[in-house]
């Protein structure tokens, strides 16, 4: 249509107006973008930090278990099971656990304790437990050996080769007790973990408590954590009611609930920018009214239909704000992906506190394509929302007044 | 040369192509009323070459407006080719603008990013005229503008008078029933002026072409064939000019 080639040719009649729209347009999308990706991937990396001292992505157990974590409800864990998880795409890893309480003793002190029964390796994959070792060796699976969280090993003054004494109850009500050699020390960020878990391979925790083939958790590993209430739902699906399914969300609702909240002072701080933006396009729709007031005003003298004007404004409008838009995303994919390879290092003080609780200093940008087609998006409807103005403008033209003649 | 009173009983009604009805046009109706146009009758017939002329502020420029559509009386009406455009409303009257009546402004106001041809041919794509029939209106008209060669000139790179040029064709592309140009030479030399002058008297005495302008030029009234002097709003004088020098 005639309309849109001359929208196209009016682009290049004001080239530095145009340009200034046009930089404007980009430089939103570029930095709302960055700041998005930066913004999902520091939360994406935060959650998985947090995922990994303990609960994983998602935890499976019997129905009621999460309100009485009791060993007697444990659930039937075998490999079949496992093998139909597997099935669903988004899961790439299960590790059963069988957790309860009991006392543990060296000769010196007894104090109460988490007791893991854990399978090495799968554990491993969901919770880098191997990473956390700081003496002594990692578990194996035949195993008949245990390995302690730093806190505990202190406040019971045993060290790696010495032997422990468990007491507690097992299945059923049976009783359990065992004894162990301290095969090495794990450190947690968390206090709470750190001060209370002792970790025995999985059949030799079978033995203790009596409780062949239960676990009371199984924890899921995820290809795409973003997927994570699809994979809920997936589970849910398969297993039915007699299990519950709970993502890290339904497991640690304040740890949530605490990124909700960041996520929040994030959007001011984007809220901020689409502001800056939409005064810089204004700006220029501004200056733009002024200088072709006339032409407008001639337009509609003799005789183009003042809605024509208006869809040519608009029209203009959409070019200028999507070429800055699609600029804008298109140098943002690189920079979002250098950052993403290359993350951003925090030094000094902030990197010592995240040491301390176990993870780097380190915020890798997401790639989640989502974020792109929504910043893009939204500056794009600022952009249409703002070329409203031009609109009317056109419509409150009155040619006998405006025209300079 | 001799003058003469315009006598409007002689001529057909249908020869009518603009007629005033006693009308006014006041601003500022509420602080200090100024009577930019106080009860002008006018009847301008098919094929006139009218000069509007009076000093600046006189009304000249209300005036047209308001035979143009642009603007409304606030007493009076105004019939075009027998359509009472008084009557219609805003969005009726760009529609009636765009077939009946062609304008020419001061300072040509061409679109600066179309060629001279597309600044012609604007207008009828807006009356939804077929790429045939445009193309050849243009040939036609650019021809008697006698710029044939510069259809492909952006306004730019035309001189005043050219632009000016161009302006009556997209004036006439429309083929309306007259053409409206206020003050058409006041931003150009007197040798363009005068050129313009001679396609504009050409047209009409060869497609009797109704002309009305406005002017204080003295040579620019002088070609003239009525000269309707405004003061302070009001039709001062109204005078038929015999030209003896055409070939009537
Ligand atoms: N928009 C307006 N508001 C108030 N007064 C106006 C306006 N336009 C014109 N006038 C007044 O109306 C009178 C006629 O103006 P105009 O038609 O422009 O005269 P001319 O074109 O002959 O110079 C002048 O006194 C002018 O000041
Ligand atoms: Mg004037």
């Amino acid at each position: 249509m005639w309309l849109i080639g001359l929208a196209w040719k009016n682009l290049w009649r004001n080239k530095t107006r145009t340009a200034i729209t046009m930089s404007a347009v980009f430089f939103a999308v570029l930095l709302s973008v960055f700041a998005g990706s930066l913004k999902s991937g520091i939360f994406g990396n935060m959650i998985k930090n947090v995922v990994s001292f303990y609960t994983g992505y998602i935890q499976i157990h019997k129905k009621g278990y999460w309100n009485e974590q009791v060993l007697d409800n444990g659930m039937i864990c075998d490999s079949a099971l496992e093998h139909r998880l597997l099935q669903i795409p988004n899961v790439t890893g299960l590790a059963p656990r069988l957790e309860t309480f009991g006392l543990i003793a060296t000769n010196k002190s007894t104090k109460g304790c988490l007791v893991a029964g854990v399978d090495p390796e799968k554990e491993n994959e969901v919770t880098s437990l191997k990473k956390k070792l700081i003496r002594g060796q990692y578990l194996n699976f035949n195993d008949t050996e245990a390995l302690l969280s730093e806190g505990l090993a202190e406040r019971i003054k045993a060290r790696t080769g010495d032997t422990i004494y468990i007491i507690g109850q097992g299945y059923h009500g049976a009783t359990a007790a065992g004894r162990y050699r301290v095969k090495g020390i794990v450190k947690f960020g968390s206090p709470e973990l750190n001060n209370q878990t002792m970790f025995l391979s999985l059949p030799a925790a079978s033995e203790l408590f009596s409780a062949e083939g239960i676990a009371t958790s199984l924890v899921v590993s995820l290809r795409n954590p973003d997927l994570l209430d699809e994979t809920v739902r997936a589970l849910e699906q398969k297993l039915g009611s007699e299990t519950e399914v709970m993502s890290w969300e339904a497991i640690m609702p304040d740890v949530k609930q605490h990124i909700e909240t960041d996520s929040n002072n994030m959007k001011y701080v984007q809220g901020i920018l689409y502001m800056l933006v939409s005064f810089g396009i204004f700006g220029t729709f501004l200056m733009m009214m002024v200088e072709r007031k006339n032409e407008l005003a001639m337009l509609i003298a003799i005789g183009m239909k003042k809605s024509k004007l208006c869809l040519l404004m608009v029209i203009e409008s959409v070019f200028t704000v999507l070429g800055g838009c699609i600029m804008g995303i298109l140098v943002s994919i690189p920079l979002v992906w250098y950052f993403n390879q290359k993350p951003l290092r925090l030094g000094g003080e902030i990197a010592k506190v995240y040491e301390k609780f176990g993870f780097e200093a380190i915020f890798p940008t997401s790639l989640s394509p989502d974020n792109f087609v929504f910043q893009g998006i939204t500056v794009l409807a600022i952009g249409l929302l703002l070329s409203l103005y031009p609109v009317y403008k056109v419509i409150n033209t009155d040619p006998a007044t405006s025209l300079k003649r | 040369m001799k003058t003469s009173k315009p006598d409007s009983a002689t001529a057909a009604k249908s020869d009518v192509v603009i007629d005033t009805h006693n009308i006014s046009r006041v601003y500022n109706p509420d602080t200090i009323p100024v009577y930019a146009i106080r009860n002008v009758h006018l009847h301008i017939k098919r094929g006139e070459f009218t000069a509007l002329v009076g000093p600046s502020g006189s009304g000249k420029t209300t005036l047209l407006n308001l035979i143009g559509g642009l603007d409304k009386p606030d007493q009076g009406r105004i019939l075009i080719n027998g359509t009472e455009i008084t009557a219609l409303s805003a969005g009726e009257l760009i529609e009636f603008r765009l077939y009946n009546i062609g304008f020419v402004f001061q300072s040509f106001n061409l679109i600066p990013v179309l060629t001279a041809g597309e600044n012609a041919e604007f207008i009828m794509l807006l009356q939804g005229k077929s790429k045939k029939e445009r193309d050849a209106r243009m040939k036609q008209l650019f021809r008697e503008i006698d710029m044939e060669d510069k259809m492909d000139r952006r306004p730019g790179e035309l001189s005043g008078g050219q632009q000016q040029r161009v302006a009556v064709a997209r004036a006439l592309a429309s083929k309306p029933q007259f053409i409206l140009a206020d003050e058409p030479t006041a931003n150009l030399d007197s040798k363009s002026a005068s050129n313009l002058l001679d396609i504009m008297d050409k047209m009409n005495r060869e497609e009797n072409i109704t002309f009305i302008f406005s002017t204080h030029d003295q040579r620019v009234i002088e070609r003239a064939r009525r000269v309707i002097t405004l003061v302070d709003g009001e039709v001062a004088s109204d005078t038929n000019v015999i030209d003896t020098s055409a070939p009537h």
